[in-house]
């Protein structure tokens, strides 16, 4: 797959020195929904405005489906578009006004039809002649993704899309990007809720310090760096593991009723009978067994702690 | 060759011009009223001192200065108004982030701004006519320094509104510099009737060629020649028309 959007030794220095980003190099592919993850203040918002062409970048290069942010510009910015973290609205204007402004400015002619289909893609159609300091957070927010979206771009940034709105519309909201996606708009999105990007995205990278620390197939990410546990719920509290057990450092829980196995699950001998096995003959007997495999988020923190 | 985003031009200035009209009262009917209880208290109170000025009645001689006190301060407070507000919303990111060069973004802003002092000018003049006998010797010309004079102070405006980063700002430069530049420029008066050394003093303050050229468009009678007012302005212009180019190349203010 191509690359919609190429990154090449980027940097940026604010003029207080601090360098938000340090040598970024990242590929993002043509149509798929690449999560970029990092905790707060870690370059993420940084580097999609660098992109965008809100902040400056000191040197590298960035180019969108081939042309350069900075000598293509026109070209670049109208095939973006950004749906940034705050809600940043014009609290007086109508939803149909603030859209069809969005349109104009990206340089496209007016065409009503499809604002249209847009507002009724996001619910917002019966919203339209509202002024936009009416409307609840969540509605605000899809006017950001309208807006985003009303000069039909080919790469889709959305900067915490879902920060502050509630579980039914962040579950509306995960469906309305996977029906851009089909349509073959490509999606950066950055989020806090792990459980966003390992349900959307294709990919993942990970950024902290300004730096990108990986980028990786998500479910591969999962595979290669997540671990699977075994969880044996125990008839009786346990005073202690017994020594004949140590080879499996198993954990035990603070109420002393749960002990946990780490095990790779891509070895072919992981332990797993031999543990139990092992369990019978010390006579630790237990009334339930299951495993738990890690999920992004604790995967993520594994990783911005090292 | 250069080619603009004519539909992004539109958008922006559409937008401001919608953004006007929904405050038409405030927008319009305050410096109509303004501009009728000047013709109250100065007409009358002081006009039945001073019977007339080069000839002419002195009802009728304040009447470009009035007209140039509304067009100066509108431009700057709509133009800085409509780019400070953007900044202060958040919303200005779709601007810097729209394929738009500050050229476009100019015309937007400048030219919605400039079109409500021009349509706020004529509106004056209007009024003005209720008033006292009115006489445009050169309309043409008159209208020319309107448009110029728009154009220059809204760019003025949007200057400030890039540099203000507070409400308090926004309104420094109207109130403490523009409003008394416009009331010592000869609005109510010719700079003839002060004492020599105030009319060299008064001929360092630009509001003072403003005025003159353009009463020279209503009545032939000025303070200093047309041609002089012409350079001032169009001097003011380009220095304008410079810094706004440096702010936008650089991103004062608006790109980190």
């Amino acid at each position: 797959m191509s690359s919609i959007l190429s990154i090449k030794n980027l940097n940026k220095i604010y003029s207080g020195k601090f360098q938000a980003l340090k040598n970024i190099n990242l590929e993002i592919r043509r149509g798929e929904i690449f999560a970029l993850l990092g905790p707060n203040g870690a370059g993420k918002t940084t580097l999609i405005n660098t992109v965008c062409g809100i902040v400056n970048p000191t040197n590298g290069q960035i180019l969108v489906d081939g042309y350069d942010i900075i000598k293509d510009f026109r070209v670049t910015r109208s095939l973006i578009g950004l749906v940034p973290q705050e809600l940043a609205t014009d609290a007086f204007e109508t939803v149909w006004d603030t859209v069809t402004l969005s349109r104009g400015l990206f340089g496209k002619a007016p065409n009503k039809p499809y604002i249209e289909e847009i507002l009724k893609q996001l619910s917002l159609w019966d919203k339209k002649k509202n002024t936009i300091r009416t409307l609840s957070g969540g509605m605000k927010r899809r006017v950001m993704i309208a807006k985003a979206l009303s000069h039909e771009p080919k790469v889709l940034f959305l900067d915490e899309p879902t920060a502050g709105v509630d579980v039914n519309l962040r579950k509306d909201m995960w469906e309305h990007v996977g029906a851009l996606q089909k349509t073959g708009v490509t999606i950066i999105l950055t989020t806090h809720y792990l459980e966003e990007a390992q349900e959307m995205a294709d990919r993942v990278g990970v950024i902290n310090h300004g730096e990108i620390i990986i980028t990786e197939n998500k479910n591969d990410l999962m595979k290669k760096m997540g671990r699977k546990q075994l969880i044996l719920d125990l008839k009786n509290p346990l005073t202690e593991i017994p020594a004949k057990l140590s080879p499996w450092s198993l954990k035990l829980n603070t109420d002393r009723t749960q002990l946990t196995y780490m095990y790779d699950s891509a070895k072919e001998d992981n332990g797993i009978a031999k543990l139990l096995a092992e369990l019978s003959l010390s006579g630790v007997s237990y009334k339930d067994i299951h495993t738990k495999e890690d999920s992004l988020e604790e995967i993520f923190i594994e990783l911005v702690k090292k | 060759m250069m080619t603009l985003n004519w539909h992004a031009v539109y958008a922006l200035y559409k937008f401001e011009m919608a953004r006007w009209f929904r405050t038409l009262g405030q927008s319009v009917a305050s410096p109509v009223i303004s501009t009728g209880l000047y013709f109250v208290v100065f007409g009358s109170a002081i006009g039945s001192r001073i019977t007339q000025i080069d000839g002419i009645s002195y009802g009728s001689f304040i009447v470009p200065g009035l007209i140039m006190l509304s067009v100066l301060t509108e431009s700057i407070s709509n133009a800085s108004f409509g780019i400070y507000f953007p900044k202060f919303t958040g919303t200005i990111y779709e601007i810097l982030s729209a394929p738009i060069s500050y050229i476009e973004i100019l015309f937007g802003f400048v030219g919605a701004a400039a079109t409500k002092s021009i349509i706020l000018g004529i509106l004056i003049l209007g009024t003005a006519g209720f008033f006292v006998p009115l006489q445009i010797k050169h309309p043409f010309l008159m209208l020319f320094f309107l448009i110029l004079t728009s154009v220059t102070f809204s760019l003025f405006g949007f200057i400030i509104g890039i540099w203000a980063d507070g409400f308090e700002k926004l309104q420094i430069i109207p109130i403490l510099v523009i409003t008394p530049l416009t009331f010592l420029g000869g609005s109510f008066y010719t700079i003839n009737m002060l004492p020599d050394f105030w009319q060299k003093v008064s001929l360092a303050n630009p509001v003072v060629y403003l005025i003159s050229g353009f009463r020279y468009s209503f009545y032939e009678t000025s303070d200093v020649s047309v041609a002089v007012s012409l350079v001032m302005i169009f001097a003011f212009l380009a220095a304008c028309i410079f810094l706004v180019q440096w702010m936008f190349k650089t991103g004062y203010k608006l790109k980190n």
